[in-house]
């Protein structure tokens, strides 16, 4: 019973082992920058313009607009981050169509990764907005007792991240593999109906809950008055 | 009984035991969430949008503690390391 991709080896030489989790996310990769510099090639800005890019369009306002109203006011300077985010990890569970591919998302690996990079990202951002000084004296808010607290909570934070999405893409592919040996075709094929959906539901999850974080690593509080707002 | 039995035994009570709470907990929680999300909507239908997307965030909050349990067990059944250490050691002998 295999429990993750990155047990299927397709090439091995020395350390250096080619799995099916790296080979996976290179596809995507692939599809994702082809794909996006294939649409992007002619963009026209008049009212004519080409099925592709207006779907491009339609994507890149939505994840806009969501990062907008979950509290930052200028969505531009995330958007690469957390646009990146949703659509590797969208693509990566809408790809379970596909007979022979294993969501590289199935591997702890990659979610370790990507929730590291969250973790970097949010004192990142949260320093380029506030200023190294005040970004570090959140942490002692509202006293300076919390400064254990919310470093644990950081942590805590990063690792169910990873374990929550993991735990969902690896749960799917096991739930229909299991399936698949004991009962008729049309369970397995409902299971991966909803494996899809929690998959897309979880991109999301993953996506705002960044914006969560990174949202709270950037509010700035105006001295006096209480009120907060995001620059 | 010798130690292999015990572990195999532990493990897959344990496994059962964990999975157990593990959906019974988190659906209570979810439960009363929904339930609460959809007073409010039946009170303010025009804050739909907003009302949903937290409903789903703190659904796959409580979710996730679902997914730890689930986790745990799927250790215990495929990736136990007392049972692979047991039975290394019993096909070494």
């Amino acid at each position: 019973m295999r429990l993750s991709p990155d047990e299927i080896i397709f090439w091995q030489y020395g350390f250096f082992k080619l799995n099916a989790t790296i080979v996976f996310t290179w596809g995507l990769m692939l599809v994702l920058a082809v794909g996006a510099k294939l649409i992007t090639r002619k963009l026209s800005v008049g009212l004519e313009r080409a099925r592709w890019q207006n779907v491009l369009e339609i994507i890149v306002i939505a994840i806009a607009k969501q990062i907008q109203e979950v509290g930052l006011s200028q969505p531009n300077k995330y958007l690469g981050f957390l646009g990146t985010l949703v659509l590797f990890l969208a693509m990566a569970a809408l790809c379970t169509i596909i007979p022979g591919y294993q969501p590289p998302t199935g591997s702890l690996s990659t979610t370790a990764a990507l929730a590291l990079c969250v973790f970097v990202a949010v004192p990142l951002f949260g320093i380029e907005e506030r200023g190294l000084g005040n970004y570090l004296k959140s942490y002692a808010q509202p006293t300076f007792i919390m400064l254990p607290f919310n470093i644990i909570s950081e942590i805590s934070r990063t690792l169910a991240l990873a374990v929550r999405l993991f735990g969902n893409m690896m749960s799917g592919a096991m739930i229909i593999a299991i399936l698949l040996t004991i009962t008729p075709f049309i369970f397995p094929i409902v299971m991966m109906a909803l494996g899809l959906l929690t998959g897309m539901v979880q991109a999301y999850i993953f996506f705002i809950l960044a914006t969560v974080y990174i949202a709270a690593a950037t509010r700035v509080r105006m001295p006096g008055t209480g009120a907060e707002h995001n620059h | 009984m010798d130690s292999m039995t015990i572990i195999a035994v532990a493990s897959i009570f344990t496994a059962g035991i964990t999975t157990g709470f593990g959906t019974m907990a988190p659906a209570l929680g979810e439960g009363r969430s929904v339930a609460t999300a959809l007073t409010s909507l039946a009170q303010q239908p025009d804050a739909s949008a907003t009302i949903t997307r937290t409903l789903f965030v703190g659904l796959a909050m409580i979710e996730s503690t679902a997914i730890y349990c689930f986790v745990v067990s799927m250790i215990l059944i495929f990736a136990n390391p007392f049972w692979n250490h047991v039975i290394a050691q019993a096909a070494g002998k």
